[in-house]
């Protein structure tokens, strides 16, 4: 694209609210002499079903019609249905195909005259697109995520300008508190509140750190925002370097994302030559760095201490608190951290207002949260949906239900810290108050659904498996507790257990929650605890009739303890 | 730097709000079992030993990491606290291999006099037996990883007060142990100086000096706070 006349002068620097408005209009003219975009997704699940040939098909065929003028067709963001990848979208008329392959490249862009290929015709009109609400995934994916005049044409950066050219440190802080945001990463501790503390904290250095270490087993939201809107965490992320008085932000992203950490680079480098960050952000004192740190994947390191310690370069090992970060993180300096779709929140509401952010959601939990809905489900994917949608609706009218056949017999939220939700609590709103008295948590946003043919002590195993596994090893009750409790779990579901056992696990899981060190230690008896809260009858079925009911531990009606050796 | 007032166990007492529980309670002859923290060296919070009850916190706190404040009201014994001290223990008699009676430690060791205040005879946790191999290649000491609990006070004096750093931890979870150097044996260890303060602060068998015989192994630990108070004193 042409850099307009006026950014030209500036070496191409966006420096208020008019420079966005240019690039704007001359987005939306482009658009307008465009007669389709085909929008092919190049997240990692579709890359990973070679979208990116589709993508060079499609660009192919354009050029080969010599269409190229009318049509243009350019990488997207998520669609959400990431089981039916690769996906493109067809604007004007946002037909959805799935299971593109190169091979329909002619297909599709003879539809663009013919109609719709109804073979790859994905039925958007069904409640897994209709019931969701779009905040943190707004524009479906329809924007180039590596492209930050996309980002600006769908009101990209005007929160940041606003901030820093209209608003105080204070009156940011103050948006953010009205909003009712809480944090993203699994507590739901209140954003504005931590963001105030901060603020509060007097220090030469200050630091803003993004938490996309995103460790919990199947969930994926983190790593989805992160390469769909790279550019909005990073003004999310200025936005609180201002209300903080920070000049440098990490952002903490696992190396297992690559896709995720080429994006930010990318997302990084383009704001800094655009001047959205660096010195001197829209002309004025305020300056604020982004540099990337990468974690080699161990789930305690996203833990904020942990996270903070890694970064250093140390260990990831947790460290008491308080300190809390916010008074004493980063090289001691006060640190604010966040979870990615938190900071994704921010710009909207900076760019709406906090009160517009506080009609969504509950009392208590506002706005919207993203699920990685996973298991036995019909339609798996990426959802969202404002906060208090009750778990029904997630899974059975957005998610289509369990397999024909097969009876729904639970829900797993929070990750390795959370619990099994039973049928009987369905109806139950979806908000961070209501899932723990449910002996379950919000989490990040895994959500594993579970049938009857799945085994709820299998489940706790699996859990406590990762747990002892992901341990860091610093305090004795997480690092030997988990292992006893896995032990246990295993004669339970090999039929060697007694009721002493049973009575020991319930013992180390008081004592493993209540005496560990950090998150991890104090949240994996969660599992265990809330199986046998709601199914106690099925470790009953292990230990004393030595049955799986669901047929996983051994076949249905078969004994599940070992057979003796015959040698 | 203030002087509060606080209780522990009913007892008023007065502390400085730079003090934790337990340098407060040690101050008044409470005891509070403890086994990662040592005098002299930085606070590591892993044994979870010193947890006591604070009021208006429904969590239990760690006592050599928690300051004191004006108004605390700490309990320092309950039934609960028994049972999870009791548990702690005997996890780490589960976790390793401590054959008492064949210990350069037997009748010194900090593992052993916790096990005995606590009143354990017995665990009732199974043995984990893990296979752990000894490192014996240090011309004077020997580090047995059997008898380690992984308290971090060798990492720790050896970083903090040596300044050497041969010590770390390598390994997640049930799996961290010790190593020198780059997981190098210990008597290949280029940064070691020999000094031997791993060995003194290291509340079990685990690290010893050779030629020790059962029960032979008596640490001395004291010279850590002499240390720190010297270099205080000049800085
Ligand atoms: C074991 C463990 C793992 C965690 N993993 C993550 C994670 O992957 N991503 C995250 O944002 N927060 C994670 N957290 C929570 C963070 O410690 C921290 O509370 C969070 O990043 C704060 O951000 P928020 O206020 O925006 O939620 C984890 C906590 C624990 C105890
Ligand atoms: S609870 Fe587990 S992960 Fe957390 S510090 Fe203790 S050993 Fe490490
Ligand atoms: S002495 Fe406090 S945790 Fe070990």
């Amino acid at each position: 694209m042409q850099t307009p006349q006026h950014l030209d002068a500036k070496n191409g620097r966006i420096v208020n609210l008019d420079d966005l408005k240019t690039i704007a209009e001359q987005e939306a003219l482009l658009k307008s002499q465009l007669k389709h975009r085909i929008f092919v997704c190049m997240g990692t699940a579709c890359q990973s079903c070679q979208s990116a040939d589709v993508l060079d098909s499609l660009t192919r065929e354009v050029s080969t019609r010599g269409g190229q003028a009318e049509c243009l067709v350019t990488p997207g963001g998520c669609q959400g249905n990431c089981a039916e990848a690769p996906l493109v979208v067809v604007e004007p008329g946002g037909q959805l195909y799935r299971g593109v392959a190169p091979g329909d490249a002619a297909s599709v862009i003879d539809s663009l005259k013919t109609g719709p290929v109804k073979r790859l015709l994905c039925d958007t009109t069904a409640p897994f697109f209709t019931e969701q609400t779009r905040l943190v995934t707004e524009y479906r994916g329809l924007v180039n995520p590596e492209r930050i005049e996309d980002y600006i044409a769908v009101g990209g950066y005007i929160g940041l300008l606003t901030a820093v050219t209209e608003l105080t440190p204070d009156e940011v802080i103050q948006q953010v508190t009205r909003s009712g945001l809480r944090g993203r990463g699994g507590a739901g501790y209140p954003t504005g509140l931590k963001w105030s503390t901060v603020a509060k904290a007097v220090s030469e250095q200050k630091y803003v750190i993004c938490n996309a270490d995103e460790g919990d087993p199947g969930a994926f939201m983190n790593r989805s925002v992160l390469e769909d809107y790279p550019f909005r965490v990073l003004e999310g992320m200025a936005i609180a370097g201002y209300a903080l008085g920070a000049t440098q932000g990490y952002v903490y992203v696992r190396a297992e994302y690559p896709l995720a950490v080429k994006r930010i680079e990318k997302a990084i480098a383009g704001a800094q030559r655009h001047g959205l960050l660096g010195n001197n952000i829209a002309n004025t004192q305020f300056s604020f760095h982004v540099e990337v740190r990468l974690g080699a994947g161990a789930f305690v390191c996203g833990e904020e201490t942990a996270l903070i310690s890694s970064i250093e370069g140390g260990r990831g090992l947790p460290c008491p608190r308080p300190p809390y970060p916010a008074e004493s993180g980063l090289w001691g300096h006060p640190t604010l951290i966040n979870n990615v779709e938190t900071y994704t929140n921010i710009a909207p509401i900076i760019r709406n207002g906090g009160d517009w952010f506080a009609k969504i959601g509950t009392e208590k939990s506002k706005g919207t949260k993203t699920f990685a809905l996973s298991g036995r489900v019909k339609n798996t994917g990426l959802v969202e949906v404002p906060l208090g949608t009750t778990l029904r609706k997630i899974i059975f009218d957005i998610g289509g239900g369990v397999p024909e056949g097969h009876k729904f017999k639970a829900v797993q939220t929070g990750g390795p810290a959370g619990g099994c939700i039973p049928a009987e609590h369905l109806d139950a709103p979806i908000d961070y108050e209501s899932l723990q008295s449910l002996g379950s948590f919000m989490g990040s946003g895994g959500m594993i659904v579970m049938d009857d043919t799945s085994c709820m002590v299998d489940v706790a195993k699996f859990f406590m498996d990762f747990c002892a596994t992901e341990s860091c090893g610093k305090c004795i009750p997480c690092r030997v507790g988990t292992v006893h409790m896995r032990d246990i779990l295993n004669k339970i579901t090999t039929g060697e257990a007694s009721l002493e056992d049973l009575a020991q696990l319930e013992e180390l899981c008081d004592m493993v929650k209540y005496t560990s060190l950090c998150g991890l230690g104090q949240g994996a008896p969660n599992p265990v605890l809330s199986t046998l809260r709601y199914f106690k009858d099925e470790y009953m079925a292990h230990i004393i009739d030595h049955l799986c009911p669901a047929g996983v531990c051994a076949g249905k009606g078969q004994d599940i303890r070992r057979p003796a050796c015959v040698l | 730097m203030r002087v509060v007032t606080l209780s522990i166990n009913g007892q008023h007492l007065s502390g400085r709000n730079d003090e934790s529980v337990l340098q407060v309670a040690r101050a008044h002859n409470i005891d509070i079992p403890t086994l990662c923290q040592l005098d002299g060296l930085s606070t590591w919070g892993g044994c979870r030993l010193c947890l006591v009850h604070v009021e208006g916190n429904n969590k239990l706190v760690p006592a050599c990491v928690t300051n004191v404040f004006e108004g605390m009201v700490v309990q320092t014994e309950s039934e609960r606290l028994a049972r999870y001290r009791r548990m702690i223990i005997e996890m780490l008699f589960s976790e390793g291999n401590h054959i008492c009676s064949v210990c350069v430690s037997n009748g010194n060791c900090e593992l052993q006099d916790a096990a005995q205040s606590q009143g354990i005879d017995h665990i009732s946790l199974p043995y984990l037996y893990p296979e752990r191999t000894v490192d014996a290649s240090h011309d004077r000491f020997t580090f047995d990883p059997n008898r380690c609990v992984l308290c971090t006070r060798c990492v720790r004096v050896c970083d903090e007060v040596e300044g050497a750093h041969t010590w770390d931890v390598a390994g997640r979870g049930i799996k961290a142990h010790l190593i020198t150097d780059l997981n190098q044996p210990w008597g290949e260890s280029s940064s070691c100086t020999s000094c031997g303060k791993c060995v003194q602060v290291c509340p079990t068998g685990a690290l010893f000096e050779k030629g020790k015989g059962a029960g032979e192994m008596v640490k001395k630990n004291e010279f850590l706070v002499y240390l720190e108070e010297m270099r205080q004193k000049r800085s």
